[in-house]
């Protein structure tokens, strides 16, 4: 029998921030007055916030003990699909620390700033370089900053020609956040479904491509893990009728050094530095969302932006057709230094890692076809989607399954999505895992397809090896409790 | 390649389970056309020794403490973070997790943002906060896409007190959708200028930073209620919150949004990012709040835990009617911002606020005792407006000596030439101050 990460030690208890402490104590080394006290006027000051008073150990074991609740990448594998959870390099954490990063004030003069400047510039370049694509902003601080950016170029852009347009296409397989974007602009989302191969076919990109259509939102590869085939000439049809093509780069990590944006006819690609270039997800942000354009595009780019001058580089609002600013200061630049780090580590090293990421994901899809029904049966590019459809015969669901990987001491895959899945789970192992670790994922859904035949009260039960059991989410929202 | 596991022995077994006859052929799917031709273009791979001095290189190129005092606050400012939250910020079973989708897992990450929102509920005298936005720009331009979703009408009012940048980023996400941005002018006192207010006519909400871009606390009382005569919601953004460690709340005063920036909190300044975009409203709007929510549950088993909730708010579910795009977050920035408040306790932040103000006011006092003009009367928080002399010059003159002494404001605001915004917190002493002083006198 082989042995699974899973197994159940001593977590401790610990009670809510305010459910401690002791008024009058402090967790912090307050520096020294040195100068005379000046109050303000009376009627401007209120009673100090309601806070807890904690000591520095009472704080340090509090968190100790949270973070001992939490599964990340570096407990375990975490095949999250279209979220590419790979390994993040330690180095790249130190280096962000640097105090002359960390520490560093966005409003200095540019002669003062020069490292950040350069990095910055440095990074666009090679964004610019991995995508095929001629400029990039950093910009946007999360993907959906960047889809948001690219939609807004996409409306400055038809705006510019003297004729706006109201409508976008979106697949049925695009990211919620994608429609959500359009939307911000005041586009109307046009629904296109994906066909029995699970990609876009022409015809019906045609017959919804009109003048008023300002573009289409393509995800490539898509969310079902499979490459959009037909890109190049879906491309010529937006752009015959004057649309314009984005792309949505979350999946990145299956293609980097292998295609080329431009050649497939992409005007507007925005890319998750949290995703494909190994920055911590920071159990939810912060993350960083760049958007890259062809020349084309580039006016329209948010401003303020890195430029050379005299060798020097500097930062200039001068892009009068910009959308304009997008972010208080440049966006994530701690951040970006990881990428930065992290492409500089791997260099051309990246197509393999991009190589590697498929491999894993088409090892995974094959070992567990059959015990785990396959939604496509096609080469998949990074990740790959099952379904619960197989496993409906006991009355077992997807959540059920995701939630018996927990006590297999694994983090379950994306559940329910895409959308196109009845029962999806979508599972992207990443290039980071080793053949030995996948086999131990394979053998774990193995063994929990005889669970459902055998014992499936043990799955709608799981997980039981956690600090909860599956929690009451009805309940919350129905009365919201948000602070205590 | 140390990240990459895969012996070549690997890959062939891997490569025959899948029929592929090598890597290459793993994108047998991938059209001809759509291909690049030729290998990545880009440096490296660099060793790990070797990245550590390139990058040392760049970051000794850029101008911090304690070789430069820097007294520049503008929306990012100079705290002192303690070595406990560097430590726990960095545990990474917060930092290598992702949004908390698994409950059972991610308790950690959930009780901590529960937390967080309750602190910054408490902290604003708000009844709810979600678990945060990108940054207080992009917070503050969803809360006035908020404010029109909740009140259905077309318009906001900006004080032009309001950091210029979050005006930008304002203009930029409304700007497409045709809502329109009217500007509240700043009165000689440097607070805004309501009396314009009330001619404003089909009013979603009204704008106000406190303090304000030039560090004056405004009065926001007034504001709110001629706000609410006029039906329209108040929204009070912040890029200092500090400063409620020591002022009236904007919940206290009527404020039905609160946002803002959030990077004072245990965040380094990181040329500007990643910062915290603080957000809370009252409870009867939640359910148009922008950004994921934590909310108290029970398991099975009747015991205490935490859930994301509200979800049908967000993108995921609700797609093009979501009540915003956004998705990721900045969930490290607020836990380490829950564990830098949690460090200070009510005790500690008012004693900080304390400190900061105080020491603010010393500056300012010292150079005005040297002649130089206090731009404006209204009692700051810790940061001010002052006239230069010589603007550039005298400016010029102190970076050579290693002080920023501010920043001048005349790119944002072509009326104020010459004068200067100045930041004072906690991490200067009396004796940074007191140079600078003399230098600005030699």
């Amino acid at each position: 029998m082989k042995e699974f990460p899973g197994c159940t030690g001593l977590i401790l208890n610990e009670p809510l921030l305010w459910e401690r402490g002791k008024k009058g104590r402090c967790g912090m080394s307050l520096p020294g007055r040195d100068v005379q006290p000046s109050p303000l006027p009376e009627d401007l000051i209120g009673e100090p916030p309601d806070f807890p008073d904690l000591s520095e150990v009472e704080i340090v074991r509090h968190y100790t003990r949270l973070s001992q609740w939490n599964f990340g990448v570096d407990s375990g594998m975490y095949p999250l699909g279209s979220c590419t959870m790979k390994y993040n390099p330690k180095i790249n954490d130190k280096l962000a620390r640097l105090p002359g990063f960390a520490s560093a004030h966005p409003l200095l003069p540019s002669d003062l700033a020069g490292g950040a400047l350069r990095l910055i510039f440095e990074l666009e370049r090679f964004l610019a370089e991995i995508t095929g694509m001629d400029a990039v902003s950093l910009q946007p601080a999360a993907g959906a900053q960047g889809e948001l950016a690219g939609m807004l170029m996409i409306h400055a852009y038809h705006k510019s020609t003297g004729s706006p347009r109201t409508k976008i296409i979106v697949p049925d397989t695009a990211h919620g956040t994608n429609p959500a974007s359009a939307a911000l602009c005041g586009f109307q989302p046009v629904n296109v479904k994906s066909n029995e191969q699970g990609i876009l076919s022409t015809e019906a990109i045609a017959q919804v491509m009109d003048e008023n259509v300002a573009g289409i939102m393509v995800t490539n590869p898509n969310t079902l893990g499979l490459f959009e085939e037909n890109i190049r000439e879906i491309a010529e049809i937006v752009h015959a009728k004057g649309g314009l093509v984005y792309c949505d780069g979350a999946n990145m990590n299956a293609v980097m050094g292998i295609v080329s944006a431009t050649d497939m006819g992409i005007d507007v690609q925005h890319l998750n530095l949290h995703k494909t270039f190994s920055t911590p997800h920071g159990s939810g942000g912060p993350g960083s969302g760049p958007v890259c354009v062809t020349k084309q595009l580039e006016p329209f780019l948010p401003i303020p932006r890195v430029i050379v001058q005299n060798d020097e580089y500097i930062l200039t609002e001068d892009f009068p057709r910009s959308i304009g600013r997008l972010h208080a200061f440049y966006g994530n630049f701690g951040v970006m230094v990881r990428a930065y780090s992290y492409i500089l580590s791997m260099g051309r090293e990246l197509k393999r890692a991009s190589q590697l990421a498929v491999l894993n994901a088409n090892y995974v899809k094959e070992m567990l076809k059959g015990v785990l029904h396959l939604a496509y049966d096609r080469p998949c590019m990074h990740e790959c989607v099952f379904s619960d459809k197989i496993q409906k015969e006991h009355k077992i669901a997807t959540v059920d399954i995701a939630k018996r990987l927990i006590d297999y001491g694994f983090h379950p895959p994306t559940i329910y999505f895409p959308l196109v899945v009845s029962g999806a789970m979508m599972i992207e192992p990443t290039e980071t895992e080793c053949k030995e670790d996948l086999d131990l994922f394979i053998d774990a859904l193995k063994a929990i397809d005889l669970e459902a035949k055998e014992d499936p009260q043990l799955l709608r039960d799981a997980p039981l090896r956690c600090k909860v059991r599956r929690m009451n989410e009805t309940e919350a929202a129905r009365h919201p409790c948000l602070a205590g | 390649m140390r990240y990459l596991p895969h012996t070549d022995e690997d890959v062939a077994a891997m490569l025959e389970v899948v029929s592929a006859a090598s890597l290459d052929d793993l994108y047998a799917t991938v059209p001809e056309d759509c291909r690049r031709t030729g290998e990545l273009d880009l440096p490296g791979p660099l060793t790990e020794w070797e990245l550590e001095e390139r990058l040392a290189d760049l970051a000794r190129m850029m101008a911090v403490a304690p070789d430069y005092k820097v007294f520049v606050g503008a929306g990012s400012y100079e705290h002192l973070i303690p070595q406990s939250v560097v430590h726990l910020i960095s545990r990474s079973e917060f930092v290598t997790a992702y949004t908390p989708y698994q409950p059972e897992i991610s308790q950690g990450t959930l009780q901590a943002i529960y937390e967080y929102q309750t602190l910054v509920a408490r902290l604003l005298g708000m009844e709810a906060a979600n678990a945060s936005m990108y940054d207080g720009a992009s917070a503050l331009a969803e809360a006035l896409l908020m404010a029109i979703r909740v009140t259905r009408r077309n318009k906001v009012a900006l004080s032009q007190a309001i950091h210029p940048s979050y005006r930008q980023v304002v203009r930029t996400y409304l700007s497409p959708t045709g809502y329109e941005v009217l500007d509240l002018p700043y009165m000689a006192n440097g607070r805004t200028d309501l009396s314009g207010l009330r001619s404003m006519d089909d009013l979603a909400a009204c704008a106000i930073q406190s303090p304000n871009f030039f560090g004056c606390i405004e009065d926001l009382q007034p504001a709110a209620d001629l706000t609410h005569d006029m039906g329209a919601l108040f929204v009070t953004a912040f890029t200092e919150p500090l400063a409620y460690g020591l002022l009236k709340s904007p919940g206290s005063l009527g404020a039905d949004i609160a946002c803002g920036e959030g990077q004072s909190f245990g965040i380094p300044q990181s040329f500007g990012g990643p910062g915290l975009g603080v957000f809370a409203s009252r409870m009867q709007y939640v359910r148009n709040m922008p950004g994921r929510l934590v909310g108290l549950s029970e398991d099975l088993d009747g015991k205490r835990g935490f859930v994301l909730t509200l979800a049908t708010r967000e993108q995921h579910i609700r797609r093009e009617k979501a009540t915003s795009n956004i998705c990721t977050n900045g969930s490290l920035c607020a836990i380490a911002a829950a564990m830098q408040m949690a460090s200070l306790g009510g005790t500690g932040l008012r004693e900080l606020a304390c400190l900061n103000h105080d020491k603010s006011e010393y500056l300012k006092n010292a150079l005005a005792a040297t002649g130089i003009e206090v731009a404006f009367s209204s009692p700051t928080f810790n940061e001010f407006v002052v006239e230069f002399p010589e603007g550039k010059a005298t400016y010029r003159r102190l970076l050579e000596k290693k002080i920023v002494a501010g920043i001048p404001l005349s790119p944002h605001y072509s009326e104020l030439e010459n004068k200067y915004l100045l930041c004072v917190t906690e991490a200067k002493t009396r004796s940074d101050m007191d140079a600078l002083v003399r230098e600005f006198a030699s």
